[in-house]
């Protein structure tokens, strides 16, 4: 699988964040659940059927202007990656 | 030793044990709750505020039937206000599409439709009720209104070799999941277990299919799969580990650590009538009891595992080895592996050979009918 950077992710049905006053922020699946900090917020917060990857993954390095792009992207789509795999996203074209 | 207890991450309500279904596998006690005993509408909204503030996350509305509560949305509504993530595992049998839309807008996050098989003739053996067809509505009115949906195959020796006809069904509806879960023995599962039980042949060979469609649905359907633990080498970590992650709340509000915990001689369990969720969580008898290692034996005493499976399951110690501390029978490491072995031995033994529900052999099926003990609707 590999993941489309044209593509606009967006969390799939059945996924949806914890509500905002609720710490930590967590990502709730069926029968699962994902600790949210950092970097994996700011991801998850961006898949919302607007951004493509390519908008997320220029924001992200922005936003980490500190650390290589290129790692960043790296991340970034492996992330995507994993979340895909737990059927938590959907990729509109 | 102390340590601070983590707090539950989610939490079972079984909202009923009325069910229009009798399957042969039910998880439920063989002692059914009556609905005279239930707990108040008011009651659970408090176990939910009481859960969430605990720091559980994600609520699993079970049964029973939960759908045979009429009070059913006034609880999603509670609990989705609560905070808490809502699953609803279901028959979808007592449901129309309007009460599942309303369903929805109160929170219901997620919904698990049961599926007894792909076949009408065998849901029908298994669940001792004509559901099929009500089931396949559900299905498309899950599809219309979007809602995210996992199906759940509880798979058996009589539909073991169907896994093709039940993935073809979930390919043609809208779920994000399938789980292909067998039956744990427990419980009525328990009672009907040497009719149930597959065969070592056909365990592999549903294995190796489900593997194959993992990887060829990947990022379309997430594909689960649950073996029957007495044909693991090691046991499973039960509940994610006694009193770690979840609490079951019976119809009457006795908080238990897992489903089948009633049956350990010596246990009390406390009740959310009585007590607060924070509470029993943190202090009660039945919660603390198999925390931590004090209580194990060897070889688990010392075994690396011990972190990952804790031991195993400590309802299957009891029922196969009559000691609610023995390491799990089905462990390879274990003294009491034998008594698993030797089960299995009279599953696999030509005699015991599964007897196929199809049309083509009719007259095999009226030969190898298995005297099944169906669950009954409590009053």
């Amino acid at each position: 699988m590999s993941v489309d950077v044209l593509s606009r992710p967006r969390l799939a049905p059945g996924c949806r964040m914890n509500e905002g006053s609720q710490q930590p922020r967590t990502l709730l699946m069926p029968e699962r659940a994902l600790r949210l900090n950092g970097p994996s917020l700011e991801i998850v917060e961006r898949c919302d059927g607007k951004h493509t990857v390519q908008e997320i993954i220029a924001e992200l390095q922005e936003l980490y202007a500190k650390a290589d792009p290129a790692k960043v992207e790296q991340d970034i789509l492996g992330y995507l990656a994993l979340l895909e795999k737990e059927r938590a996203l959907d990729f509109e074209p | 030793m102390t340590s601070a207890i983590a707090n539950p991450l989610a939490l079972i309500a079984e909202l009923t044990h009325r069910c229009p279904l009798h399957c042969v596998y039910c998880s439920n006690p063989l002692e059914l709750e009556a609905r005279a005993a239930e707990l108040s509408t008011l009651d659970w909204i408090r176990v939910f505020r009481e859960a969430a503030a605990l720091g559980v996350l994600q609520a699993d509305f079970t049964g029973g039937e939960p759908l045979a509560r009429s009070d059913l949305l006034d609880l999603v509504r509670a609990a989705r206000t609560a905070g808490l993530y809502i699953n609803l595992i279901t028959s979808g049998l007592p449901l129309d599409e309007s009460r599942l839309e309303a369903l929805v807008a109160a929170g219901l996050d997620h919904f698990q439709l049961s599926f007894q098989s792909a076949r009408e003739a065998v849901a029908q053996e298994i669940s001792g009720t004509k559901t099929h067809a009500q089931k396949l509505r559900v299905l498309e009115w899950l599809k219309r209104h979007r809602v995210a949906v996992t199906l759940n195959f509880v798979i058996h020796r009589l539909n073991i070799e169907q896994l093709p006809e039940m993935l073809a069904l979930a390919e043609s509806s809208s779920a994000g999941r399938v789980e292909f879960a067998n039956v744990q023995y427990y419980g009525w599962a328990f009672a009907n277990r040497d009719s149930l039980l597959p065969t070592r042949e056909q365990l592999t060979q549903s294995i190796d299919f489900l593997k194959k469609t993992q990887e060829r649905l990947a990022g379309k359907i997430k594909v689960e799969y649950v073996v029957p633990d007495y044909y693991a080498k090691y046991p499973k970590p039960c509940m994610g580990g006694w009193g770690r992650k979840l609490m079951l709340i019976t119809p009457s509000g006795d908080a238990l650590p897992c489903h089948a915990a009633r049956i350990i001689p010596g246990l009390s369990f406390e009740n959310v009538r009585n007590r607060s969720v924070s509470e029993i969580w943190n202090s009660s008898d039945a919660f603390q009891k198999f925390r931590g290692e004090a209580w194990m034996q060897e070889p688990c005493k010392t075994c690396d595992r011990r972190t990952q499976d804790f031991g195993g399951c400590r309802c299957q110690a009891f029922l196969l080895a009559a000691d609610a501390t023995a390491t799990d029978p089905v462990c390879s490491l274990g003294p009491h592996r034998l008594k698993v072995d030797a089960i299995l031995g009279e599953i696999n033994s030509a005699r015991a050979r599964p007897a196929p529900l199809s049309a083509a052999a009719p007259s095999a099926d009226l030969l190898a009918k298995p005297a099944w003990l169906y669950r009954p609707n409590p009053s």
